[in-house]
């Protein structure tokens, strides 16, 4: 039954206690908001959710991914708590106080035989609409004076919530991670014996545990692998009990599952036909394979002048593109701080003009100042390799940023440069400054 | 105008739409340009007629390029749409997550050529597999609100409202305003696969082929420029529905598909199962347009090797799109047929005897005045030169004789073009180049036997190994078999005759290398003790070996390969000296490059430094280097701000100015007043400033007070 499915779900003792103590009494007040928080996957949505329909107990679920604004919540709310033709009374543009003002219409026609709940998922995305909706809402019973409660459910912790005019503080509850106990004893297989796939969710788990606690994606996971697992036994080559056999089969799967499917290389629908396919060796290009991007010629020129000029000390250009550059002595070339390795700091912004005169300095030939040459920096800023930086001043002096890898700029450098010394210029240069 | 008004006051009076002004036509343009001569029509019909020709080969070369991937893509929504529909409530389905579709079309950074993809793309949808398709682009998408309104608007076909829409836009949407979110449609979709299926009993399909419930396709066309946070939110609320909704997704991929991981967190790409679906490379797709539209006879209009580099060049150093490629080639046309009055002749066969009947007296000197046909007369007889300078009709007749001749050496020079780029295509390090369209503009430019290249060409030919070679005279074979001159007919039946002797050699070379085993000198060398005789048969052998008797393949190989290079010494002319090539063929580069890649700095600053240059007025003409002080006041201002530094004192400025003027106006340099600031010339020199302000040369500074910097570096 759903009810037994909920306690199975629920994590510990403590919280399994609050939520009934919550939920059990409909007819009297509730709390007027509960904060739920807990991992990804840790069952707060499933368990409200599930418990909430079991005692048939009036509801809106809500999740504020949907909300575009603050209206669209309002109007939802309503919907589901009262019926169609409530959400109609609200004006358009809907603040708190008209929200406010339709509940307590309404609810003064229908007024509440047991607590009403307001479920909102993802309830983070708050803090991001207007500032008096999430204080509003922690205090709703209070302002509607109805019997309602707000439950809020949210990955984050409380404390990156409370805004800092204050607010009225709801009851926390935290959902813990399963353990692997836990995880163990949560699922089974109809066709397959409890003993058999609690082994395989055990090897599962030894491989996945450590970058993976999400029990949608371990779920997703042990569906898509199970097949594979269950092969020598539908062949007859092991039985059930020869779990060593079964584990060297399974386990190298499992590991390039990890490189591959679990990243989202490759689709699961590949990975289900591979398996079916029966070729190992043919291994399916992912989508990192392919990371070679065709630039025309100046692009590329530009994306490298890019980098060096967000990689480079602007001091050291002289030195590096300037044929005759004056002496520079070698101690005081690089300053102290700047031994540290620059691509641990990240690239810094440059100005255009900065970016063109390297470029210029870089290429071959002698490339006029032409149209297309600007409007190529534009789409590598749409291409997202380069970024821009600031908003001011953007028509005089526009700042940006190289967002590439070194792999990948060493790789277009490499195609560039048609000889040899160039590219050991280049490398030199982006080398100095490792 | 007569108002019903009794109060004074300003009325708007629209003109009447019977009076609007004559529209022009666009072959007016044409006329108007040259009136001297009356063909203007006929060009622009012309032009009209072989770009409508152009424009549709490209259409449907697009199309043939695309078909394999488009397929694949269609296979895989069809297989999406069919496991959405027989979705079990099995174990398995049950324990794994629901994932949205998604296709990841990599397309490569040619971002413009991309539209004519998603447009067949999206046709075929329609057409095949789902009426609800939708495509968005990023620009029309910055907030999540807009993207759910711009997918639900083109999905429904009604006005969505945005809580923040301004009153007005709901003015052209009479329809019922529905609020914008996924769960409307959901509603929305239910009762439209409800009416289907009413409409039709039979279940598997409706009327229109459609299956019963057909999925949503949303495009985002350029994935990249789409603001991460609106995608992930959209996915995010999209996979909330995936149960009820068909929703499949297909991204856009200018870079590399791993963008998409950049892009997307892990929480938000794990709801997606992405597939990967590449397509041609840009420069694949360019080697095809060129060899469909430049390289054959079938179309008379011609670019000279000047053009086609400019051309080719943007493509490769600026944008790799092939769409403005032909754009550009649609520029150079019609800049061809706008400015060469001779381009009349440019067409068909029929059409270009009949205009050269038609030629006028003007005309007709033009075509005296052409350096190949001046080159040509020189050639004649003197009784014939005599002619063709005074009697009209006869250079007529002559004109249709040599179109008839520019066309043949068309016909003759692209089979062995493709013949010489497929024998030397696989030589290593490509002495001709890789790609035809290189060795095509070689051949356009001189004569290309004459080069370095070719002759190392043709030395590597001389040492290719019999198979090697008989499978490229195969390949050349193939190639001339559809040539229908007489010419060819004979180069192609001479080329059978030598793959067949080249056959018959390997009968005949077993005798011949026995006969040659007696003389092998190995058997002498163990003979020899003594170092020195050692060496003298050693150096002897090197001798002989030089001058060693041929053997038959040897011969025939040479034999093969003087033919082929008599056939490149005959066709593969340079046009140039074609005579009346000039009709056929466009050659200012010079105008295509300041078009297709315009200079703006560069001409902003010719037009402050030389004005002369646009203005066209005698007064200003100076040396190189000075402007004269009759120039307006900004080139005045902008010449003085060159010999500044970085920062500019305006003061000193200004009084450099006013010394400047008071020259142009003429005054006594010994007067009181000369050179003295009045209110017109500050007023004056103040608004060229904040000119140049706007240009971009200089702005405000805080770092001095009355002083500006300088955006610009160097000096005059």
């Amino acid at each position: 039954s759903p009810k037994k499915r909920v306690t199975v779900m629920l994590n510990t003792v403590h919280t399994q206690c609050c939520l009934s103590s919550l939920l059990h009494q409909p007819e009297q007040y509730c709390y007027p908001s509960i904060f739920i928080y807990g991992h990804r996957a840790t069952g707060k949505s499933h368990v409200i959710l599930t418990l909430l329909k079991e005692l048939e107990l009036p509801h809106a679920a809500v999740s504020c991914v949907e909300c575009v604004s603050a209206g669209l919540l309002f109007e939802q709310t309503l919907l589901a708590l009262f019926g169609a033709d409530s959400a109609a009374l609200l004006p358009r543009l809907p603040s708190l106080s008209d929200f406010v003002r339709v509940y307590r219409q309404v609810c003064a026609q229908q007024p509440a035989k047991q607590t009403r709940y307001i479920v909102l998922e993802r309830a983070e995305l708050l803090r991001d609409m207007e500032a008096n909706l999430l204080p509003g809402l922690l205090r709703l019973q209070e302002l509607v004076d109805d019997n309602v409660a707000v439950i809020l459910l949210s990955e984050i912790v409380w404390d990156k919530f409370r805004p800092n005019t204050g607010c009225f503080e709801p009851l926390l509850l935290h959902f813990p991670d399963y353990t692997k106990g836990k995880i163990l004893s949560l699922d089974s297989n109809p066709s397959y014996t409890p003993e058999l796939y609690s082994s395989y969710i055990n090897i599962l788990l030894g491989v996945f545990y450590s970058v993976c606690r999400d029990l949608r994606e371990l779920r997703h996971l042990a569906a898509l692998n199970f097949s594979k697992f269950c092969e020598p036994l539908e062949k007859g080559e092991a039985k059930e009990g020869n779990t060593h056999k079964l584990w060297r089969n399974i386990e190298p799967h499992l590991k390039r599952a990890m490189q591959t499917v679990y990243l989202r290389e490759v689709s699961s629908v590949q990975w289900g036909q591979q398996q079916m396919d029966e070729k190992e060796a043919t291994a399916l290009r992912g989508l990192s394979a392919l990371a070679h991007v065709e630039l025309p010629y100046y692009s590329k020129f530009l994306l490298i002048a890019a980098y060096l000029a967000s990689y480079n000390p602007a001091r050291t250009d002289r030195r590096f593109f300037v044929k005759h550059h004056g002496k520079m002595k070698k101690t005081s070339f690089l300053k102290k701080h700047e031994k540290t390795s620059n691509h641990l700091l990240g690239p810094k912004p440059f100005p255009l003009d900065r970016l063109l005169a390297i470029f210029y300095s870089v290429v071959d030939s002698r490339v006029a100042p032409t149209a297309s040459v600007f409007s190529q920096i534009s789409s590598l800023v749409t291409l997202q390799l380069l970024t821009q930086v600031g908003h001011d001043d953007q028509l005089d002096t526009p700042k940006y940023k190289c967002a590439v890898s070194l792999d990948f700029i060493l790789a277009i450098s490499r195609c560039v440069c048609v000889c040899e010394t160039k590219y050991l210029f280049l490398t030199f240069g982006l080398w100095l400054l490792t | 105008m007569n108002t019903s008004s009794v109060s004074k006051g300003c009325f708007v009076f629209k003109p009447s739409s019977k009076k609007r002004k004559r529209t022009v036509g666009i072959d007016e343009y044409f006329v108007d340009g040259n009136d001297d001569c009356g063909n203007g029509r006929e060009r622009f019909n012309i032009c009209q007629k072989l770009w409508e020709k152009i424009k549709m080969d490209t259409e449907i070369l697009q199309d043939e390029l695309n078909e394999k991937i488009l397929e694949s893509l269609l296979d895989f929504i069809k297989k999406c749409t069919l496991s959405f529909q027989s979705r079990t409530d099995d174990w398995a389905s049950r324990m794994r997550a629901s994932e949205i579709p998604t296709a990841a079309l990599v397309l490569g950074v040619n971002v413009p050529d991309h539209d004519m993809t998603f447009q067949s793309l999206s046709d075929l949808l329609k057409n095949s597999v789902t009426p609800f398709s939708v495509s968005v682009q990023a620009k029309e998408c910055t907030a999540l609100k807009n993207l759910m309104q711009r997918v639900l608007e083109r999905l429904m076909g009604v006005g969505v409202s945005v809580e923040e829409d301004e009153e007005d836009s709901g003015i052209h949407l009479p329809q019922k305003r529905v609020s914008c979110s996924i769960s409307v449609l959901c509603q929305w979709y239910k009762t439209v696969t409800k009416k289907h299926a009413m409409k039709s009993p039979d279940k598997t399909c409706s009327e229109n082929g459609f299956l019963q419930s057909p999925p949503i396709v949303v495009i985002f066309k350029d994935f990249e420029a789409f603001n991460p946070r609106v995608l992930q939110d959209f996915i995010l609320i999209c996979n909330r529905y995936i149960h009820e909704l068909p929703l499949i997704f297909v991204f856009g991929i200018a870079t590399s598909p791993s963008t998409v991981q950049h892009i997307l967190p892990h929480s938000v790409s794990s709801l997606l199962c992405i597939e990967l679906f590449q397509s041609l490379s840009c420069t694949q797709h360019l080697a095809t347009v060129i060899d469909k539209l430049i390289l054959t006879s079938q179309f008379p209009f011609k670019l000279t090797g000047k053009v086609l580099q400019v051309l080719v060049s943007i493509f490769l150093y600026h944008d790799f799109s092939v769409r403005n490629f032909v754009k550009g080639l649609q520029l150079a046309l019609l800049e061809h047929f706008h400015s060469q009055p001779l381009s009349v002749l440019c067409c068909k066969k029929q059409e270009a005897r009949h205009n050269a009947q038609k030629l006028s007296h003007k005309d007709v000197e033009m075509v005296r005045q052409l350096p190949s046909f001046m080159r040509y007369v020189e050639t004649q007889e003197p009784q014939e030169q005599v002619q063709l300078l005074t009697s009209d009709d006869h250079v007529k007749e002559v004109c249709q004789m040599l179109l008839k001749g520019l066309r043949k050496y068309h016909k003759n020079y692209y089979p062995i073009l493709r013949c010489l780029h497929s024998l030397t295509a696989s030589l290593p390090k490509y002495p001709l180049g890789k790609q035809i369209r290189e060795l095509h503009i070689s051949c356009l430019e001189k004569n290309v036997w004459e080069t370095n290249e070719y002759e190392s060409a043709m030395q590597l030919l001389r040492l290719l190994a019999k198979d090697e070679l008989v499978a490229a005279l195969r390949k050349c074979a193939d190639i001339l078999k559809p040539g229908k001159t007489k010419k060819m007919k004979s180069a192609l039946q001479q080329l059978e005759d030598y793959i067949i002797r080249f056959e018959q050699l390997d009968g005949m070379s077993i005798e011949t290398l026995s006969g040659e085993e007696i003389t092998s000198p190995g058997k002498d060398l163990q003979k020899k003790t003594d170092l020195f005789q050692l060496q003298k048969t050693l150096l002897e052998m090197k001798g002989s070996r030089r001058t060693k008797k041929m053997s038959p393949f040897e011969i025939l190989r040479n034999e093969t390969l003087d033919f082929i290079d008599g056939l490149v010494r005959s066709h593969l002319t340079p046009p140039e000296l074609q005579p009346l090539n000039e009709v056929c063929y466009y050659s200012s580069s010079g105008v295509l490059r300041r078009h297709l890649n315009a200079t703006p700095r560069t001409s902003i600053q010719t037009a402050l430094s030389h004005p002369f240059y646009f203005l066209q007025n005698e007064n200003l003409k100076t040396d190189a280097g000075t402007v004269s002080s009759a120039a307006p006041d900004i080139c005045i201002v902008y010449k003085l701000h060159l010999e500044c530094g970085r920062l500019i004192n305006l003061y000193d400025w200004l009084e450099a100015y006013a010394t400047v003027v008071s020259a142009a106006e003429g005054k006594d340099p010994d007067a009181e007043d000369y050179g003295k600031v009045d209110e017109l010339k500050h007023a004056r020199f103040i608004q060229s400033v904040s000119e140049l302000e706007f240009l971009g040369f200089v702005k405000s500074t805080k770092q001095k007070t009355d002083h500006v910097a300088r955006l610009t570096w160097g000096g005059c």
